[in-house]
């Protein structure tokens, strides 16, 4: 569901920034042809060899102020020391399962650097005394019909094995394809033999996951930028990037003729260097499905960070960024989107599975150009009775995504009241998943 | 700081929306539209502790826990 090609891969590195890309490989440097990055000798040869590890490493990134890029933005040392000092036998896993369908950023990472986040994986695993690793991640096929991204990182490991470098074995697991399936609880349920559900948070899984045993879980992203840290330190790392949000991120830029690319940013970014934010465009989704839509006033207003974007209702998340062309309706947009993350409840906690498809339906009405009855106060009252009351961030995530379309499109709620729609196409612009609701999709 | 900190935790997950906690706690405890439980988010109260114990042991889902007792 992942699928990635080399033609979304256009401007690896925002203009006018120095020093990027850092993850991706540039366009000079691969000379306008990008390949694979299977290549080990090359890989090395980019990068070099990572000098700073263990603890130091941990000292490093904690220096660094690296969060983490799957969507929370939790601070990566805090996570690392937990696993550190917890005692017994850790586990780390790099979770590169982008459930998210205008995310593709994972898969475009791992296409084009495997080595960077297996290197990153392994120095994690060094750095909390981890033996055993895991690579989780969606099976996705390559747009042109390539070899699959598991095969892709099978050949990666294979040379790595064949190299000797490596300490901690590396399994590869893949992830149902289910937009959950990717929480961190929901893969420690799954490679521990259960299904890819989220579970109550009594213990996080650093404190108890994979067998019972400490076990880090970070976004392949992240990973990759822990890789590089080992190799030229945290003063590096924060050359780029705000004060309090260091660093870059990589982004899946969906421009509003629909054309899609990953792009790796800096953290303060202006959002109009990163998407081109003419009149053609309505408003513009941050953060995916989680996140929120921003007014076009707002998104040619704040950059790239969470101190820009939370107070303007959306957030960074795992740099998504999307431009609503202004022929489409957002209220219709935001009611299929609403519909699909209701049916990719996990259908474990009753005021999401029950919140949501109610939320879903409250949203249908409004799509609709017509008086739409107490649709818009039920709305208000379930987001409300939502909020707070899931096992994970799903409920929360959606209700932020919703809350921000009632206001960004409020005056499209008002035209549809009474009677009529701005938009001039009926066609959706946004990409939905179509899960099917088998128990087995959740294995 | 004996019951002063108790506080009465679901399981998302577990909650069947079975509605007892409830039944036995209406002082703290109500049902929203769809049957599961709205606690109050403060300290269980100590004319309430007992309650509240015998809302964790009945209840069927074995989905609420009380936390910082003891």
């Amino acid at each position: 569901m992942t699928a990635t090609n080399r033609a979304e891969i256009g401007h690896p590195a925002v203009p006018g920034e120095p020093g990027l890309p850092r993850l991706l490989p540039s366009r000079a440097h691969a000379q306008g042809v990008l390949e694979p990055g299977l290549d080990l000798v090359a890989h090395s040869r980019r990068h070099g060899r990572a000098g700073i590890r263990g603890s130091a490493l941990i000292g490093q990134v904690d220096a660094a102020g690296l969060t983490g890029r799957g969507g929370a933005a939790f601070p990566v040392a805090r996570k690392l020391s937990a696993v550190a000092s917890a005692g017994g036998s850790p586990v780390v896993v790099a979770n590169g399962a982008e459930g998210e369908p205008v995310s593709s950023k994972d898969a475009a990472l791992l296409w084009f650097a495997p080595h960077l986040v297996l290197d990153g994986l392994q120095l994690a695993a060094e750095a909390v005394g981890a033996r055993t690793a895991y690579l989780y991640m969606h099976a996705g096929r390559d747009a042109r019909g390539g070899p699959d991204l598991p095969s892709h990182l099978h050949a990666a490991m294979a040379q790595r094995a064949a190299a000797g470098t490596d300490r901690a074995t590396v399994q590869l697991i893949e992830a149902p394809p289910r937009f959950l399936a990717g929480e961190e609880t929901a893969l420690v349920s799954l490679i521990n033999g259960g299904p890819a559900r989220p579970a109550d948070k009594q213990h996080r899984p650093f404190q108890r996951g994979i067998g019972g045993r400490p076990t880090l879980v970070q976004n392949v992203e992240t990973l990759a930028h822990l890789a590089l840290i080992a190799r030229h330190g945290a003063a590096w790392f924060r050359s780029v990037g705000t004060r309090t949000e260091p660093g870059s991120m990589l982004c899946t830029i969906r421009e509003s003729d629909g054309q899609v690319r990953v792009a790796e940013a800096a953290l303060g970014t202006p959002l109009s260097w990163l998407l081109r934010l003419g009149d053609e465009v309505q408003a513009v989704l941050s953060g995916g499905y989680h996140g929120g839509w921003l007014t076009l006033t707002d998104a040619r207003r704040v950059a790239l960070c969470n101190a820009e974007l939370r107070p303007a209702g959306a957030i960074a998340g795992a740099g998504v960024l999307v431009a609503l062309p202004a022929a489409h309706c957002g209220l219709a947009e935001t009611a299929s989107v609403a519909r699909s993350l209701a049916l990719e409840s996990a259908g474990q906690c009753g005021p999401c599975f029950n919140g949501l498809p109610a939320i879903a339906a409250a949203l249908a009405e409004l799509a609709q150009p017509r008086p739409a009855g107490r649709a818009l106060a039920n709305l208000q009252r379930w987001a409300g009775l939502v909020t707070g009351r899931g096992a994970c961030h799903h409920p929360d995530g959606t209700v932020r995504f919703v809350a921000s379309a009632l206001s960004v499109f409020g005056a499209e709620i008002a035209v549809h009241a009474r009677g009529r729609c701005t938009a001039t196409r009926s066609d959706l612009f946004l990409p939905v998943t179509a899960p099917a609701l088998a128990e087995s999709d959740w294995r | 700081m004996p019951d002063r900190s108790v506080r009465l935790r679901v399981n998302r997950a577990a909650c069947s929306g079975h509605g007892l906690c409830a039944e036995l706690l209406p002082e703290f405890i109500a049902l929203d539209e769809w049957g599961y439980p709205l606690i109050a988010d403060a300290a269980v109260p100590a004319r309430l502790a007992r309650a509240a114990r015998r809302a964790v042991t009945d209840c069927p889902a074995l989905a609420l826990r009380l936390t910082g007792a003891g």
